[in-house]
């Protein structure tokens, strides 16, 4: 059996009166790509703040890393670090895309900055352009370089929200290369909300299918995509469901 | 000197012949257009005599000029120290928290940023009073009435609530994405509070500019609370009042321009500070 990174149990997250999330059990195993999949409002980018450790769920318990005990809210410093994030709208400082992508690493006082940012950013295709303004790139570099600041954190589960969201082919596929490249040299836990279900089908071991909230139907991609189980998944997947 | 200023006599225009002994003010019938063209060019008289007087007190180094600038600097910049040191962490925190009594924190704070000094003033005069609530502690860390010590806790109550109302805006201006970002980054929530403020840099300097401004032209409280006494607690503001009243327009004048260039130094050093940290 694979070690797990994430277990969860009834969870719930509620903003006022309405429940934006829903998910009974959750288990997301090490070293695996998790594809979430759903339409606008399913609650994917919800769940991924809760994984990444940024907000309590309103109930239920997270396990993570292996750990037996479940995580506490405010979760530590030491805890939060082995998750990072990637938004869908990437906000960078007012800075180089140097200094952006030293950030997280400046932030821990690690060593070799220098050496590992030039590799983040060679990895994304972005290494000509350490020194430019980050307010001078387009959308697609800008999303380059969110995803090479996280990168050069090496985090053991990297949250990747909507990242190839409105980029044009050229840079999907330097994103796509680069999470691959990632998993093969470092077995790192990919979680990639995504509304493109080619996408998911090129990327992910396991698919998870969001609705309304609800988890609908959890499996492993070739299962998601070929035999669904539930009608919702296979509308889903057929394409048939409109939103 | 002016005909006016010097209370000599103006003639006055043809309706007015009866009485060519009255002065100006003391009826509303128009003076002649000699009268008001005399007036006119004894006022740039005084601002070319004063803008001279300013040159030569600057020139020579003039010590009671000095030492009227010096406690000026020393008590706004004190001041402007302390204001920012409360004002900027407040407005930080009020920009970023969430809490309840938030609003009215926030109402209080901006009915601060529109106090009027005098009533700022009158209300330290009572605190630091022999008789007040705090003066009559005598306690060392108490400032004395008509010390540098009031006048600066004076212009605090008057600047702060500027430095933190501002930076409040300038943080709340920024994408309150950013932070969380930064948080998923690894970074602790000191680390992204302070690179927040450094984003919203712009708007942080445009709140201490603001506080001095306040502060370095206020002539109400460090009045009513330093005394205006000479090489003791006399600053440019209370100073001009002084000279005007006495007639010495062109030493007030002087002491203006250098308030003004005061002003102006400060601000461009703070602009040129917030630019090198863009």
């Amino acid at each position: 059996m694979s070690e797990w990174v994430y277990q969860g149990e009834n969870l719930r997250v509620v903003y006022g009166r309405r429940t934006v999330l829903r998910v009974e059990q959750l288990t997301i195993n090490a070293g695996d790509l998790v594809g979430i999949v759903g339409p606008s409002g399913a609650g994917k980018s919800t769940l991924l703040r809760v994984l990444a450790l940024l907000e309590p769920p309103t109930e239920g318990v997270l396990y993570f890393g292996g750990r037996s005990e479940p995580v506490r809210w405010p979760p530590p410093l030491d805890l939060r670090r082995r998750v990072t994030m990637v938004f869908q709208r990437p906000l960078l400082l007012t800075a180089s895309v140097f200094h952006n992508v030293a950030y997280g690493l400046r932030a821990r006082r690690a060593d070799n900055v220098r050496a590992r940012v030039e590799q983040a950013l060679e990895m994304v295709g972005l290494a000509h352009m350490a020194h430019a303004a980050a307010h001078t790139l387009s959308g697609g570099e800008l999303q380059r370089v969110a995803l090479a600041r996280a990168l050069v954190l090496e985090p053991e589960v990297l949250l990747l929200d909507e990242p190839t969201a409105n980029l044009d082919p050229y840079n999907v596929s330097v994103i796509e290369d680069a999470l691959k490249r990632l998993r093969h040299h470092n077995h790192t836990t990919v979680v990639l909300v995504t509304h493109n279900v080619f996408q998911a089908r090129r990327l992910a071991d396991r698919v998870m299918f969001l609705l309304d909230g609800e988890c609908v139907e959890t499996a492993d991609a070739e299962t998601f995509f070929e035999s669904p189980k539930d009608p919702r998944t296979r509308a889903f997947v057929r394409g048939d469901m409109v939103y | 000197m002016s005909a006016a200023l010097s209370g000599q006599p103006i003639r006055f225009a043809r309706r007015d012949r009866g009485h060519p002994e009255r002065r100006w003010g003391e009826s509303c019938i128009r003076p002649t257009r000699d009268a008001r063209s005399r007036r006119g060019r004894c006022a740039i008289n005084e601002i070319w005599e004063g803008l001279k007087q300013a040159a030569l007190l600057l020139w020579h180094l003039d010590p009671e000029v000095l030492q009227i600038v010096a406690v000026s600097l020393r008590v706004s910049g004190t001041a402007l120290l302390l204001s920012a040191a409360i004002g900027i962490p407040l407005g930080a925190w009020l920009g970023f928290s969430r809490f309840v009594g938030r609003r009215l924190m926030v109402a209080l704070l901006y009915t601060g940023m529109g106090f009027p000094p005098v009533v700022v003033g009158l209300f330290v005069y009572l605190l630091l009073s022999q008789s007040g609530p705090l003066g009559s502690l005598n306690a060392p860390w108490v400032p004395r009435l008509f010390t540098v010590g009031a006048m600066v806790v004076a212009q605090v109550i008057i600047a702060f609530p500027l430095v933190a109302g501002f930076t409040m805006a300038a943080v709340k201006g920024v994408d309150p994405n950013l932070r969380q970002q930064l948080i998923s980054l690894g970074a602790t929530h000191w680390q992204a509070t302070l690179a927040v403020l450094r984003e919203a840099r712009f708007g942080v300097v445009v709140s201490v500019i603001a506080g001095f401004g306040s502060i370095i032209s206020e002539v109400g409280a460090v009045m009513l609370v330093g005394g205006n006494i000479q090489g003791s607690t006399r600053v440019l503001t209370t100073a001009i009042v002084l000279e005007t009243r006495r007639g010495n327009f062109s030493l007030a004048i002087a002491l203006a321009l250098i308030l003004l260039l005061l002003s102006f130094l400060s601000n461009v050093l703070m602009l040129r500070l917030q630019g090198k940290t863009a």
